[in-house]
């Protein structure tokens, strides 16, 4: 089973993101659960959302303690929440930063990072506004490029699916998935 | 059948749009709103001809789907946690008027303290209404129950309430891979509801009316020999459903590698679905446990809890609540059906996963080694009931 977490704040879309990366998946025929742990539902407040993915059947309930995969959605959560606890030995961290990755690594002490300036991909796709875009789809797509565990297809079929503005946030999953850096410099 | 992405929430609508609810009245409370938003949108798009109620609470919305159901309509509601103890009164007026309308409800702890994740105080307070509750461990099974509740509950020789219940966000707010039946199939499966009597104004009777002393104990015994003929049906049912798409849920209740087994832990809800799996490893070690989950609470698995008792040395029982003065519900309800029995075997009681405390497969395999422990060496100090996992140091730290 391949587990990924994913720390947001409220309304930026971190239960969608884990949402369409289980639907991607999904179309890849496999078993997927995705699901939020809310502290409270309201915007600023720090959200937790899961994605599993497994070629089997996933009985599992419980919440991911030990991902294989963290993806942070703001930056500013790094100094706010543990967002590296648990992470497998092999784990990858990615982030939504203009940072570089391998200083990113160093920073959070872990051995794989990849970053993506999110952000800015969804102000340029015209996703939310400038002061609150909506970055959620554009790190789904860049998680495609940099962790090979659902294709880039998939990750667009699942956000053309998405009820509202859905070729703008394609185009934002594609311009990640082409601009993701990851450490160590592939 | 189409398999879609589906949160427990939408299961919930998508079960009662199936199923062709006639009248839904609702009022919305976290974790149960996507039910009520969901079942909104399916009617304004037009999939559901459905006469959606708005209430100004879950006592009138119980009220009104009663007396939708007194006119011979299928009526469908959905609640949680202070909405269903709101309910109550309502809940016991609609098992007595033999009004069988179905509630999905959102298994949610009650305040204070205020807590919206999962709890089964909500379910469990609602125990002698004389209503038939069903259990879901997923969202596919919250679909297909919503089914087959109407078609248990509707019933000419059963004609009681159906509470459906699936714990908060870990089903209300998953999204997982559900078969969507065919609704051809479900209306040669569930065919419309038409009471004997129902509420007419060209044909006037008078309904729920004051009897004697007399006549009042008679009805309370057609309800309980209702009740008790409910346990047939269902597992009629649940063959039925299996027959047609292929899944079963164990008739009245859902036993997982039983057979053999030594030890069990008995529980009800999502928590049990996560045991499985441990229960999977732990056979592969050689160890001989099994799960035993609760599918129907009302009525009671009786013969099932019996035919275990005739196998197994221990059975560890899982409450996701407690029953304030002793131990948690399940745990009295097996004992009580262990004391007339001829094998007892060793019971324990773990108070587990409360106010949406996660329960995680470390804590199944550390309930099986304290349920083998305590079988041969005794209750100890700590007597028969363990609230797991609290910080007084009862629980060894590295298993909580």
């Amino acid at each position: 089973m391949i587990e990924i977490r994913f720390h947001g704040r409220g309304g930026q879309g971190a239960v969608v993101a884990s949402k369409v990366l289980a639907d991607a998946a999904f179309r890849e025929n496999n078993d997927v659960q995705a699901f939020p742990y809310f502290g409270v539902e309201r915007r600023g407040a720090p959200v937790t959302a899961f994605t599993k993915i497994d070629d089997r059947h996933i009985r599992n309930k419980a919440m991911i303690y030990e991902p294989d995969y963290v993806i942070i959605l703001e930056a500013s959560l790094i100094s706010a929440v543990n967002v590296t606890e648990g992470l497998k030995d092999n784990g990858l961290v990615l982030v939504n930063t203009k940072d570089d990755p391998d200083e990113m690594a160093k920073r959070l002490g872990v051995k794989r990072a990849a970053c993506i300036d999110a952000t800015q991909v969804a102000i340029d796709n015209k996703l939310g506004s400038k002061f609150q875009p909506i970055v959620n789809t554009a790190i789904v797509g860049a998680f495609s490029s940099v962790s090979g565990v659902v294709k880039k297809e998939s990750v667009v079929n699942a956000i053309l699916a998405l009820p509202r503005y859905a070729e703008r946030n394609a185009q934002a999953a594609r311009d990640a998935y082409d601009q993701v850096r990851i450490s160590g410099g592939a | 059948m189409v398999k879609e992405l589906l949160t427990g929430n939408k299961a919930t609508a998508y079960g009662a749009m199936l199923a062709r609810a006639q009248v839904i009245p609702a009022y919305p409370i976290t974790p149960q709103t996507t039910i009520v938003e969901r079942i909104a949108d399916l009617i304004s798009e037009g999939r559901m001809e459905t006469k959606f109620v708005k209430v100004e609470s879950e006592h009138s919305a119980m009220a009104a789907a009663v007396a939708a159901s007194n006119t011979g309509a299928r009526a469908f509601t959905a609640t949680s946690s202070h909405g269903l103890a709101l309910m109550h009164e309502v809940l016991i007026w609609a098992a007595g008027a033999r009004t069988p309308v179905v509630v999905v409800n959102v298994n949610r702890a009650l305040g204070p303290p205020w807590s919206v994740w999962a709890d089964h105080q909500d379910a469990m307070a609602q125990r002698d209404t004389g209503i038939l509750q069903f259990w879901c461990e997923n969202n596919q099974e919250i679909l297909d129950t919503v089914i087959m509740a109407h078609k248990v509950a509707e019933d000419p020789d059963i004609m009681l309430p159906a509470l459906i219940n699936q714990d908060a966000f870990f089903l209300s707010h998953t999204s997982e891979p559900v078969d969507v039946p065919d609704q051809k199939m479900v209306d040669d499966f569930l065919p419309p509801f038409n009471p004997k009597e129902k509420l007419d104004v060209d044909d006037p009777k008078g309904f729920g009316s004051l009897v004697m002393p007399p006549q009042y104990m008679e009805f309370r015994a057609n309800m309980a020999r209702s009740m008790d003929r409910a346990r047939d049906l269902i597992r009629k049912v649940d063959k039925e459903w299996e027959g047609l798409t292929g899944r079963s849920y164990g008739g009245m209740m859902d036993m997982y590698r039983c057979e053999d087994a030594e030890s069990i832990l008995f529980g009800a809800g999502t928590m049990m679905s996560t045991a499985k799996d441990v229960v999977d490893d732990m056979r592969n070690e050689g160890r001989k446990v099994g799960i035993a989950r609760l599918r129907i609470f009302r009525p009671f698995p009786v013969d099932e809890i019996r035919y275990l008792a005739d196998s197994v040395k221990a059975i560890g029982v899982m409450d996701r609540t407690y029953t304030f003065g002793q131990g948690g519900p399940l745990y009295n309800e097996v004992n009580a059906q262990l004391y007339n029995h001829t094998n007892q075997p060793f019971t324990k009681n773990y108070v587990i996963g409360v106010g949406g405390r996660d329960v995680v497969p470390r804590h199944i395999r550390s309930l099986f080694d304290d349920l083998e422990k305590v079988r041969e060496n005794g209750y100890g100090e700590e007597g028969e009931i363990h609230w797991w996992g609290l910080l007084d140091g009862k629980t060894p730290r590295e298993e909580m």
